[in-house]
């Protein structure tokens, strides 16, 4: 089923438009990537679609109806999570206290929600108690996606979760990804790892300046000589 | 030997005006942190608490202790009742026009309390008390008093912050503010409960200087420097270091009678606070909130 | 009122406009230009009229001196010394956000006063300095002119200059560098300015301009003790004057003093008269409520004040800079 879509998005910080039209849209249960040179406008994307920032033409449909320039937090109580790139944890509040926190929005027992998240990340249970600005760089991405997840989201959002990881970290990251999709969550995500993510991505599209060059599956993506000579790195 | 009984006494002073000062200095760090402005109407803040109290005794005939929840109550609502109608109109701009506001915000209130109590001196019910004699040490019961009520208050305000769902809120968005509002906590109705925190915190801190000695106009001014001393001592925008902050500069004020005039009580911790902030801008204790 | 009253009254009317329209502009130096943030102000003016007054009265048993100098000798000590002043608060500050520079200027404004109450060999403490002479008496009375009007005269002058300088200041780089700092200090820093100089020098200048407005101060009224320094007076009013005329830009400054002189001064009559009796202790603060609404009203209204701003030329040249790093 069509979870999200973003048609034809102009828009950016205030002054001239970043985005000229890029357009996305993910589905239930499947990885998007977007990757893209430095400036192509992958993470303004994100944010435009969030409704971080306003976006000046073009539409996003969440399960068939318009969320366009919606706030953030009503984007959390329909189902949609977004991990920032950076600053994404609350650093002086402990982990259990991050998790709980991004289950603010949504009254109720979050107990059963605190365990799911145990179970994809199982590290975090055993530090729960710990302060989160006191982790190290894997572990604090955990705590942010696990703050994600707190709200049981229908879609998770993540801008370049990999970043800064070592090489053994960001194949463990994109292996819990993947466990998040399992469990029936559509995720979409913009990577500077692009050959990485687009080999566990569902489907991928490529931007460049602030419109879409290519969309395809992951796979054919990742086989297209004019995709790896310009933003693979050969 | 007399040295050191004056310095424990003296200590003990320091003690309660530390307790004092802690309460007002945790609401100037919990506003700090949250909304990133100093709050220069704090301590009429803290005069306007005092009065409440007094008003309610006046009013009702009840015991003395009623004076604490009642100037509470009243001064936190007062405080949401000023971000309401001031505060929250120009939050968006700089910071320091915040602080030019809040500056005229306490001239305000210090004038209702002047037109509305007049130019008298009050002094809450209970008069001169006679004193414990413990060694060489003369300890006054009200002293025990305010102690005890601070330490309560402190103690209650952690249990909120660490165990609440909106107490960890406020100490989240204190963190990250952008991240608070990706993840749906309500900003507005956080900061509200701020204002709520930080107004009962100040008139706590007003109705216990005037139970240690009188209530006027002014009282909440003269104390205002020494609560920001203990704010950016302990490290602004972190209540927890305001504790420290606020025993710290409470000691060291009373401490300074043995070689200054009184009257330079004031000048003692601002000095102090003006040698933090150079050799130490995020305060000298460590450690977020 | 009788004519001569209306006279004297519009007389010290507009010589406090006056002083206050010193002070404004030298707020304006710091905080309209830099962005430096001084709720001090009541301690440069107090430095400045406690100098000139201990420079210029007859050798007293009470105080400091006096060392019995003519009055533009104290003029030029007080700016010395409130320059002094502000150079050493302004390096020890240098570093601080702005916010913390509001805690200290207050907390060194407080001090100041606290040493004034209490060091009555400098200052006769609370009793106060009097005997304090109006500039030039005898030359004005040799005119036929009140002591009263010789006064205004020399603040008019004073604030003449004072104008023509800062006039000057603003248009000059120096000025542009300032609002450079203001709008965006990393941009500026990368242009190579040094700009904890030039910030410290904006304070340095605007310290010199409020010590100024104090030696004025101190001569026209010819009384001092540590009352008149409270930072409602000293301080609060020269902010909203600021704040309501247009920070940064100087006539605003200026048109600041006048309004809200008017209104304040003016709001003591209209108490005064409609107030019943035996509520006449109610004025004051009354006033100080309609001074602090009226503040707040300007901040949610119209924050850029009566007039604006003019011609943010440093703006563009670093949007330019700017454009050129890139």
């Amino acid at each position: 089923m069509r979870l999200l879509e973003a048609n034809n998005i102009h828009g950016g910080y205030g002054g001239a438009d970043i985005l000229h039209g890029a357009s996305i849209r993910v589905d239930n249960d499947e990885i998007v990537v977007i990757v893209g040179a430095n400036g192509a406008g992958k993470s303004t994307l994100m944010k435009a679609v969030f409704g971080l920032l306003h976006v000046r033409e073009g539409e996003v449909l969440y399960q068939g109806k318009p969320i366009t320039n919606t706030r953030p937090e009503q984007m959390v109580s329909r189902g949609i999570a977004y991990v920032p790139q950076e600053y994404n944890i609350f650093p002086s509040l402990t982990v259990q206290e991050n998790l709980e926190m991004g289950a603010y929005a949504l009254r109720g027992n979050i107990r059963p929600r605190l365990e799911k998240v145990f179970s994809v990340f199982p590290r975090l249970r055993e530090r729960r108690r710990q302060e989160a600005g006191l982790m190290s760089g894997g572990e604090r991405q955990m705590v942010a996606i696990g703050r994600a997840l707190m709200i049981d989201p229908k879609l998770l959002m993540l801008d370049e979760p990999t970043a800064g990881l070592s090489p053994k970290l960001i194949d463990e990251t994109f292996e819990r990804i993947r466990g998040i999709r399992n469990l029936g969550i559509g995720v979409v995500m913009v990577e500077q790892n692009a050959k990485q993510a687009l080999a566990i991505a569902d489907r991928g599209y490529v931007l460049a300046t602030g419109a879409n060059r290519f969309e395809d599956t992951g796979a054919n993506l990742l086989a297209n000589r004019e995709v790896a000579e310009m933003f693979l790195g050969g | 030997m007399y040295i050191l009984v004056e310095l424990l006494q003296l200590s003990i002073y320091g003690i309660v005006l530390g307790s004092i000062l802690t309460l007002g200095a945790i609401g100037v760090s919990m506003i700090f942190g949250i909304l990133r402005f100093a709050h220069f109407a704090h301590g009429d803040l803290i005069t306007v608490g005092a009065y409440t109290g007094l008003g309610f005794l006046m009013m009702t005939n009840a015991p003395f202790w009623f004076a604490l929840p009642a100037g509470m109550a009243g001064a936190a609502i007062i405080a949401v009742l000023i971000d309401q109608t001031v505060y929250k109109r120009i939050r968006r701009r700089q910071p320091v026009i915040l602080l030019i506001s809040s500056f005229g915000i306490g001239l305000i209130l210090r004038s209702f309390v002047q037109i509305i109590w007049g130019p008298h001196v009050f002094s809450f019910p209970g008069g001169i008390q006679r004193p414990w004699l413990v060694w060489e040490l003369a300890i006054i019961p009200n002293h025990v008093w305010i102690f005890l009520a601070a330490l309560i208050i402190v103690t209650l305000l952690h249990l909120f912050l660490t165990r609440t769902r909106v107490g960890k809120a406020m100490r989240a968005m204190s963190d990250n503010m952008d991240l608070a509002l990706i993840t749906g906590i309500p900003a507005e109705r956080i900061i509200m409960i701020t204002w709520l925190l930080g107004g009962a915190l100040a008139a706590g801190a007003g109705v216990l200087l005037g139970l240690d000695s009188r209530l006027t106009p002014t009282m909440g001014w003269n104390i205002l420097l020494p609560v920001f001393a203990a704010a950016i001592v302990g490290g602004i925008g972190r209540p927890y270091g305001a504790i420290a902050g606020g025993m710290l500069i409470g000691l060291a004020m009373e401490i300074s009678t043995l070689f200054l005039e009184p009257s330079y009580k004031p000048a003692v911790a601002f000095l102090i606070m003006v040698a933090v902030l150079i050799a130490r801008p995020h305060g000298i204790f460590k450690g977020a909130w | 009122m009788e004519l001569s009253g209306i006279a004297a009254y519009l007389v010290s009317f507009f010589t406090f406009v006056g002083i206050y329209g010193i002070l404004a502009l030298g707020l304006n130096m710091q905080w309209g230009f830099t962005g430096q943030f001084n709720i001090g102000i009541a301690g440069f003016f107090a430095v400045g009229a406690y100098t000139s007054a201990i420079l210029t009265t007859p050798e007293s048993p009470w105080h400091l001196g006096g060392f019995g100098q003519p009055f533009l000798v104290g003029v030029l000590g007080a700016v010395i010394v409130s320059a002094l002043v502000g150079l050493l608060i302004g390096w020890i500050t240098a570093r601080l956000r702005t916010d913390y520079l509001a805690i200290a200027t207050i907390g060194i404004a407080e001090t100041l006063r606290l040493i004034i109450a209490n060091e009555s060999w400098l200052t006769n403490g609370v009793r106060g300095m009097s005997g304090i002479d109006r500039p030039f008496s005898d030359f004005f009375q040799a005119l036929g002119l009140s002591s009263a009007m010789g006064s205004l005269i020399v603040v008019a002058a004073f604030l003449a200059g004072v104008y023509f300088l800062v006039e000057r200041a603003r248009q000059s780089p120096w000025g542009r560098v300032l609002r450079a700092i203001r709008e965006n200090e990393p941009a500026t820093e990368a242009a190579g300015k040094n700009i904890g100089r030039f910030r410290l020098e904006a304070f340095v200048v605007g310290s010199a301009i409020m010590g100024l407005g104090g030696a004025l101060y101190a001569h026209y009224f010819g009384f001092l003790s540590p009352e008149a320094f409270l930072p409602l007076y000293g301080t609060f009013l020269v902010w909203v004057m600021l704040i309501a005329g247009g920070s940064g830009n100087n006539l605003g400054a200026l048109v600041g003093a006048v309004v809200i002189w008017t209104i304040w001064s003016g709001s003591e009559f209209v108490m005064s008269a409609s107030l019943p009796e035996g509520y006449g202790g109610y004025a004051g603060p009354l006033r100080v409520i309609l001074i602090g609404v009226l503040l707040q009203v300007i901040l949610i209204a119209r924050p850029e004040g009566l007039l604006p701003e003019r011609a943010p030329q440093a703006i563009a040249t670093t949007r330019r800079e700017r454009a050129r790093q890139q």
